[in-house]
């Protein structure tokens, strides 16, 4: 009997890693197709499509070489990408979290409608306000600059929320104690709390970090000049009517995946923090 | 100031500043050019024009049924397969689950950009594509994928699926992990089965997390756009059998600059979009939840 359900339950094992190492593949073969094809050269992508073609004799480093040539626009994109990330990480946390930590650690007249108001942003799209908001950044000046990029999502809704979650989780007698050590309320919020606060600043930085990197919508329509260009605006505009630069395009595709992929293997429990707090409260 | 008066007030301000700009201006100001005729330097107040010319715009509808169609079908493909993804990995049968929880989550770490253009030459006409291969393998001829809309959409499901069905388990997952264990010990004392199990504990515990994912999907799916845009490399795609809603919006109102008949497209996705979420919302309880 107790033999019978060992058995029983190797079975199951085996099932359960063949589904999952069958769903694995299915989710590997696209990216492993692209990195695959950005060590050939590009016009073999325009003659036969990607696919998964382990044909090592045409393999090169040429793309990449091309790409750190600095003949072309992909390291400005790239130093673009990393301001407009790091930037828009820290005021967006900053600002999160002042807001999380005045709608949690007071109560005040405004506290229960405000927090209805912030969950009430999240209602509506943000393709719904994508054109009056233009239409908005033009009339104040601040079309092609960071600041039109930044400001229209930096009290990001679902970051306010997160934080608000763990701030709850937190002592609230440490305000008291601050106070009667006669701190005011602000150095309360930044030298107490804030420390207490790391882990939910780590999980909402990393996820931030991401969605500002990979952001394309509104930065497209924000930035004009070239100049500006964040990576994936770039590598859009290498596809072209007149003629498609694949060499480019592929070989910049994987690399503009590397930061994120390294970060995300050295803080991967943050991602799934950060991500699936949401949903558990609901 | 400095007064604990005072400062609830001042941690708030920025949201308060950016409700008023960044949410509250925006959305009267395209209700308001939703009612008037555009042109530069002319605004001509229309009335319901928009919306009646909106009511006979045939792209327009073509634009609805496939946003409608595109949501339809990512909630029914991206909430039980995640769903029962999930429920495997969290029993004590899974080995690795780590491991096997960060190669499904890998997609989500790319660009719309980058996965689009991957899954675009993949879904790519010439013989050599990858998915032309596969055909090729089961002995049928070469596709047009992106011509036409059955394989669009098939290409289009397969691009969203691959991106968050690890997301999606992932939320599932976290859900599963707040209930508790001895649930099912008790259950299985009473000799429950697998699947009574699943229905009368794992469905009904797993309702808020099923909720917030079915919310955030609606949405997702009815403003769905990056996705079409980058499959067809472009905001055109033949027939237009990858136009959306959103796509529509940003044809006139970006490509074309009819803001007033862009927010007349805009406030109607709000419009459906509202509708079912609210519908959905009520039916499944969570405002008389919300209430006790």
């Amino acid at each position: 009997m107790v033999q019978s359900i060992k058995r029983n339950n190797r079975t199951y094992t085996i099932l359960s890693l063949a589904l999952f190492t069958a769903i694995g593949l299915l989710v590997l073969i696209p990216l492993l197709a692209a990195i695959l094809a950005s060590f050939r050269p590009g016009r073999e992508l325009i003659r036969y499509g990607l696919n998964l073609k382990f044909d090592f004799v045409n393999m090169s480093l040429t793309n990449y070489a091309e790409l750190f040539d600095g003949k072309n626009s992909y390291f400005l994109w790239f130093r673009n990408s990393t301001w407009l990330t790091f930037i828009t990480v820290i005021l967006t946390l900053l600002v999160c979290y002042c807001v999380a930590y005045g709608l949690t650690m007071y109560h005040f007249k405004l506290e229960k409608i405000l927090f209805f108001l912030v969950i009430a942003t999240m209602m509506v799209p943000f393709e719904i306000l994508m054109l009056p908001l233009y239409q908005e950044i033009i009339s104040l000046h601040l079309i092609n600059k960071d600041a039109g990029v930044i400001l229209p999502g930096l009290c990001a809704a679902s970051t306010i929320f997160f934080f608000r979650q763990y701030l709850l989780g937190l002592p609230k007698e440490l305000l008291d104690a601050g106070r009667i050590d006669g701190a005011n309320e602000y150095r309360i919020c930044f030298t107490i709390m804030m420390p207490l606060a790391k882990p939910a600043f780590a999980a909402m930085g990393i996820l931030c970090a991401m969605g500002a990197w990979n952001n394309m919508l509104w930065p497209m329509l924000v930035y004009r000049d070239a100049s500006k260009f964040t990576l994936p605006i770039g590598l859009n505009t290498l596809l072209t009517p007149y003629g498609n630069n694949y060499d480019l395009l592929i070989a910049g595709s994987c690399f503009s995946i590397l930061p994120v992929f390294i970060v995300f293997l050295f803080f991967q429990r943050y991602f799934i923090r950060g991500m699936t707090a949401g949903a558990v409260k609901g | 100031m400095y007064s604990w008066k005072v400062a609830p007030y001042i941690f708030v301000l920025p949201f308060i500043i950016s409700f008023a700009f960044f949410w509250v201006y925006p959305l009267f100001s395209t209700v308001k050019m939703s009612f008037q005729s555009i042109q530069p330097g002319m605004i001509t107040w229309v009335g319901m024009k928009n919306y009646s010319k909106l009511f006979h715009d045939t792209t327009f509808h073509l634009a609805i049924e496939n946003s409608f169609l595109y949501m339809v079908l990512t909630l029914v493909l991206l909430i039980p397969f995640p769903m029962l993804f999930a429920c495997i990995m969290n029993t004590a049968f899974m080995k690795y689950k780590a491991f096997y929880k960060s190669i499904l989550y890998l997609p989500a770490l790319t660009s719309v950009v980058v996965a689009g253009t991957i899954f675009r030459l993949m879904f790519s006409e010439l013989d050599g594509s990858a998915m032309n291969q596969v055909m090729h393998l089961f002995g049928f001829e070469s596709v047009k994928w992106l011509k036409a809309r059955p394989t669009g959409f098939f290409a289009l499901l397969t691009l969203c699926c691959w991106r968050w069905t690890g997301v999606n388990m992932l939320y599932f997952l976290a859900g599963l992990q707040g209930i508790n264990i001895s649930l099912y010990e008790s259950a299985s004392i009473d000799g429950a089965t697998t699947w009574q199990k699943f229905k009368n504990i794992t469905l009904p515990l797993l309702r808020p997390t099923t909720i917030y994912v079915l919310t955030i999907s609606i949405y997702a799916g009815l403003a769905m756009f990056m996705e079409s845009y980058m499959l067809w490399s472009g905001n055109s795609s033949p027939k237009n059998i990858g136009l959306t809603i959103v796509g529509y919006l940003y044809r006139r109102g970006i490509e074309k600059n009819e803001l007033g008949y862009a927010s007349a497209v805009g406030l109607v996705l709000l419009l459906i979009g509202l509708a079912i979420n609210v519908t959905q919302l009520w039916l499944s309880g969570t405002f008389k939840q919300e209430e006790q």
